[in-house]
């Protein structure tokens, strides 16, 4: 781990650095890639919605005992079935203490009463059980989500993103970091509902459970970044970085925060989720923990790949920071004469219009001062860097006459 | 909590001392396993049929949906209980409640009471009026005259009542059942004429009053005088054990005029317990329209030791007399009640009376729909994640991942003690959202760690030795994850207020979580910490210790004052 935190301490220094924050169209278009696919998959395949949003069937078996094995049997049998609304069944016993009679319920996804397909989830139930198919019985389930659940729902969220808003705005006093903030969680759900639309898992409560932890997880990890972010960036007026590098900066001093994050908030939900992918089958908990690692894993990315890129984006036309960025500009180029000149490569153009921010205040190359650029001499071993001098060192005009002396004769050496 | 007053030993050691008293707690209510949801231990389910034949009303889907989402209200009361509610379609309803026995069954059949709640005035009573003793039972003949109570107050004006159609809205308000139009209900003015025996068909009400038994089924029709009796006690026993009926009860009867106040005036209601003995009572809080009825009323009776009738689903579950005017449309209900009793009928009476009479066909105990497979594998599969991430902070940060693993188990033990005693108290349930909530906080009560850790690292890689560190950071990391979980927490909040009642268990368990973690993390992450820093090991820089130079990645660190 020692190479890590190494490399940890070059990040924090930024000594190495990875520029998050300039190949913001690099990641643009990575996400957008993702974003076109989710929603296509939207589109396309739609959302696979269970029992609660759209009803279905439930059949009750008569057994003489209903035991957990039964169950177990008959669910990855449906599983196993080839029929898609009886992939993911809600298998159940149940028994009635006043009547003795034990029987097994089975929910499925609507089949149409008749059907091939129903005839053929009636003959695995009688199999599994043991039973006659006059044992068992079918009727339909209503869904219990209905249209009043979601608008409630959807108040819900209105009501969740502009308080999230508000207080992210009251806390770091910058409305674009709530709607940087904002932007990254919509990239998250998105990303997480398109993904099931394309895996094809089922949604249920659950699922819809696992959406809402994305929200409040994406917007945590992204409030941790900017908190770090506005500390780089408080005295923007004094500081010697633009808004773009002090952000960048940011970025590198939390990406070891962030790694370590995601692994340790990964970790457990990425077991349940191969366990139950592997193991289960069928079970709402693959369909829960795939949102949660879904999510959770855009949640990290999205602070630092989009959020913050795209904060940066939109404050790059404020004054203050476009001043910043000049007078960083200036001092990169005095540190740096050919900062901006291009590396040499075969096909290269003749003549290349320079870039419009490398070209300092006032547009010409400053003088130098007569040592070698970038060079400051230090104060005696004492760590401390030496502010740059205003001028070159002048003759002093004493002529070598004595100069009057603050220290008292017995202490002159 | 400034760090020059912070004592670690002494936060960590009250820290730890609450904990413990948390377990006693625990240990005292024998609360040891937390009542696990429906999906992972399985309940009770009850079959409900809609009765059409209810003083003639049918059933149209409008009421249907409203009856549906009611009894969803009911069953979930705060939202944490994890009950199920679904319809078949047709005009059932299957209401499934986690766990097993009897409490659980008597939930299930306080869910499906339709909890019509009316205020009447008692025209007379057994036991505690002269006229009802003056009825022999053989020669029924008309009631006497009852002299009208004190001179009616000239300020009782007939309140005209809020009409309320039935809407399909889900918002837990007393809605008026479709029968109950404005007209059922009598004005004060018009009530009080069955005193005088102008309003009140005297031969027929004494008829009813004579061969009314208590215990059979009334119909309770409000604009209709009413002959019922007190609320029999289900739970009575004779000697050998078996069920008294209520005819032998020695139950009160009464002689009631048409409501005046109907249940739809409601505007909340609660329970709490009586001030003076160990039963329960039942506050209820009345509207504008209605408060001032009831102040009319009780003014009416004041002091004349006339009674007004609370009547719930037609039988009397209070009848008390009033000393003075009563303002402001509080009125209590006193009955007898236990707390179950006391809780279903302040939970019905708030979410509002069932448009249509359910019938009870059935209760089925019903095994988990997640199977004892899938659950031990999921359990299986969140400890070794866990076991993961203890080997992954071990490894990356050595001496402090001890802290990381020791936070996280505190976190853990604090989150199971409050679980388990909220289940006991609050009927909390842990489902498979509630778990996941739960999953999820692990990342984020670690991520407060690792920010602080590295936050720590930074300041000693500006030349800081580790105890000055240690406080640097402790300010910086505290303002970080303060603003974080203030979202989670925010989330959960605003998810628990206002969406439905499969995601409210979740949003609990996010917010539980989230103060958790911000408590370990305050006082017991950061004086751990603090105590480490005076320790040799760990100021110094030992290999081991997570803080040496080469894992800072820098030549060498500052090695503070005297350690």
């Amino acid at each position: 781990m020692g190479a890590f935190s190494r490399i940890g301490n070059q990040l924090y220094t930024g000594q190495r650095s990875i520029d998050f924050v300039g190949r913001k169209w690099l990641w643009y278009a990575a996400s957008g890639v993702i974003l076109v696919a989710a929603v296509l998959g939207l589109t396309v395949r739609g959302l696979n919605l269970g029992i609660e949003f759209k009803g279905g069937n439930s059949y009750t078996v008569q057994v003489a005992t209903s035991s957990q094995s039964v169950v177990d049997k008959i669910r990855n049998d449906l599983n196993g079935s080839g029929i898609a609304a009886a992939a993911t069944p809600t298998v159940t016993t149940a028994y009635n203490p006043v009547s003795n009679k034990a029987s097994i319920l089975v929910e499925t996804r609507t089949i149409p009463s008749g059907s091939a397909d129903d005839l053929k989830v009636q003959s695995i139930l009688a199999a599994d059980a043991g039973v006659d198919a006059n044992q068992i019985s079918s009727s339909t389930v209503g869904k219990s989500w209905g249209t009043q659940v979601l608008h409630k729902m959807e108040w819900g969220l209105g009501v969740f993103l502009v308080l999230v808003a508000l207080f992210i705005w009251a806390y770091f006093r910058e409305w674009k970091m709530s709607a940087a903030a904002l932007l990254a969680l919509a990239h998250d759900v998105v990303i997480t509902v398109g993904v099931y639309a394309l895996s094809g898992f089922e949604v249920t409560p659950a699922t819809v459970t696992g959406f809402l932890t994305i929200l409040g997880f994406s917007l945590y990890d992204t409030v941790v970044v900017f908190d770090k972010v506005r500390e780089n960036t408080k005295n923007l007026r004094a500081s010697r970085q633009s808004y773009a590098g002090a952000a960048n900066l940011a970025l590198n001093q939390t990406l070891v925060r962030s790694i370590n994050t995601s692994l340790v908030a990964l970790l457990p939900v990425a077991a349940i989720l191969v366990t139950s992918t592997l193991l289960l089958g069928a079970s709402s908990l693959k369909d829960i923990s795939l949102a949660l690692f879904v999510g959770m894993a855009a949640g990290t990315y999205s602070s630092i790949f989009i959020a913050t890129p795209f904060l940066v984006h939109i404050k790059s036309g404020e004054k203050l920071v476009k001043e910043a960025a000049r007078r960083a500009n200036a001092r990169a180029k005095k540190d740096d004469k050919y900062a901006a000149v291009p590396v040499f490569t075969e096909d290269m153009a003749i003549e290349e219009p320079l870039d419009a921010d490398m070209i300092g205040d006032e547009g010409d190359p400053i003088p130098t001062q007569g040592h070698t650029p970038g060079y400051r001499p230090t104060g005696d071993l004492s760590g401390r860097t030496t502010p740059e001098s205003k001028s070159p060192v002048r003759d002093s005009g004493a002529a070598g006459r004595p100069q009057p002396n603050r220290t008292s004769r017995s202490k002159r050496k | 909590m400034a760090s020059q007053t912070m004592r670690p030993s002494r936060t960590l050691f009250i820290f730890g001392a609450i904990l413990a008293l948390a377990y006693v707690l625990i240990g005292v209510n024998n609360a040891w396993k937390p009542q696990l949801g429906l999906d992972l231990q399985g309940g009770q389910m009850v079959r409900l049929k809609a009765s059409t034949q209810q003083g003639g009303q049918t059933l149209t889907s409008d009421s249907f949906a409203l009856a549906r989402d009611i009894i969803d209200q009911r069953a979930n009361g705060s939202g944490v209980s994890g009950a199920k509610v679904t319809t078949d379609g047709g005009s059932g309803i299957d209401v499934a409640i986690p766990g097993k026995g009897q409490a659980s069954e008597n939930i299930v059949k306080a869910i499906s009471a339709p909890s019509q709640l009316r205020f009447r005035l008692v025209v007379c009573s057994t036991g505690s009026d002269t006229i009802c003793q003056g009825l022999a039972r053989s020669a029924v003949g008309p009631l006497a005259k009852r002299a009208p109570f004190a001179s009616p107050s000239t300020t009782a004006k007939p309140t005209p009542s809020a009409s309320i159609k039935p809407t399909a809205s889900t918002t837990p308000t007393a809605t008026a059942a479709p029968s109950a139009t404005p007209s059922d209900v009598m004005s004060l003015a018009d009530a009080k004429k069955y005193f005088t025996g102008a309003g009140l068909d005297e031969q027929a009400a004494a008829t009813a009053y004579e061969s009314y038994i208590c215990g059979t089924p009334v119909n309770d029709v409000p604009g209709k005088p009413l002959v019922t009796c007190d609320q029999p006690d289900p739970n009575a026993k004779d000697a050998n054990g078996n069920p008294i009926p209520a005819a032998q009860q020695g139950l009160r009867k009464y002689l009631l005029t048409p409501a005046i106040i109907e249940g739809t005036e409601l505007s909340s209601a609660s329970y709490g317990q009586s001030a003076n003995s160990a039963s329960y009572e039942v506050d209820l809080s009345l509207k504008d329209a209605g408060s001032k009825v009831f102040a009319d009323t009780t003014a009416y009776i004041a002091g004349t030791g006339g009674q007004f009738a609370i009547t719930v689903d037609g039988q009397v579950v209070s009848a008390p007399t009033a000393s003075q005017r009563i303002g402001g449309g509080n009125a209590q209900i006193t009955g007898n009640f236990t707390l179950d009793q006391a809780k279903s009928l302040s939970n019905n009476l708030k979410f509002g009376q069932l448009p249509v009479k359910f019938d009870v066909q059935e209760v089925q105990v019903i095994g988990p729909e997640l199977a004892g497979s899938q659950l031990s594998a999921g359990l299986w599969a969140g400890a070794i994640g866990l076991l993961l991430v203890m080997i992954f902070s071990l490894v990356y940060y050595r001496g402090l991942g001890l802290v990381v693993i020791g936070s996280l188990m505190f976190a853990g033990a604090a989150t199971y003690s409050l679980v388990a005693l909220l289940s006991k108290g609050a009927g909390v349930t842990l489902d498979l959202p509630g778990i996941a909530g739960l999953i999820v906080a692990v990342g984020i009560t670690a991520d407060s760690f690792i920010v602080y850790f590295e936050r720590i690292r930074d300041e000693m890689r500006d030349g800081k030795s580790m105890r000055v560190a240690v406080d640097a950071a402790w300010v910086r990391a505290r303002r970080t994850c303060l603003a974080a979980d203030s979202v989670s927490l925010l989330a959960a909040l605003t998810l628990y207020f206002f969406a439905s009642n499969d995601v409210k268990g979740f949003a609990f368990m996010l917010g539980l979580s989230t103060v958790i973690d911000l408590v370990v993390f305050f006082y017991f992450t950061h004086p751990l910490v603090k105590l480490l820093s005076l320790r040799r090991f760990f100021n110094r820089g030992h290999r081991l210790s997570g803080l040496d130079a080469r894992t800072l990645g820098v030549d060498a660190i500052t090695v503070g004052g005297k350690a």
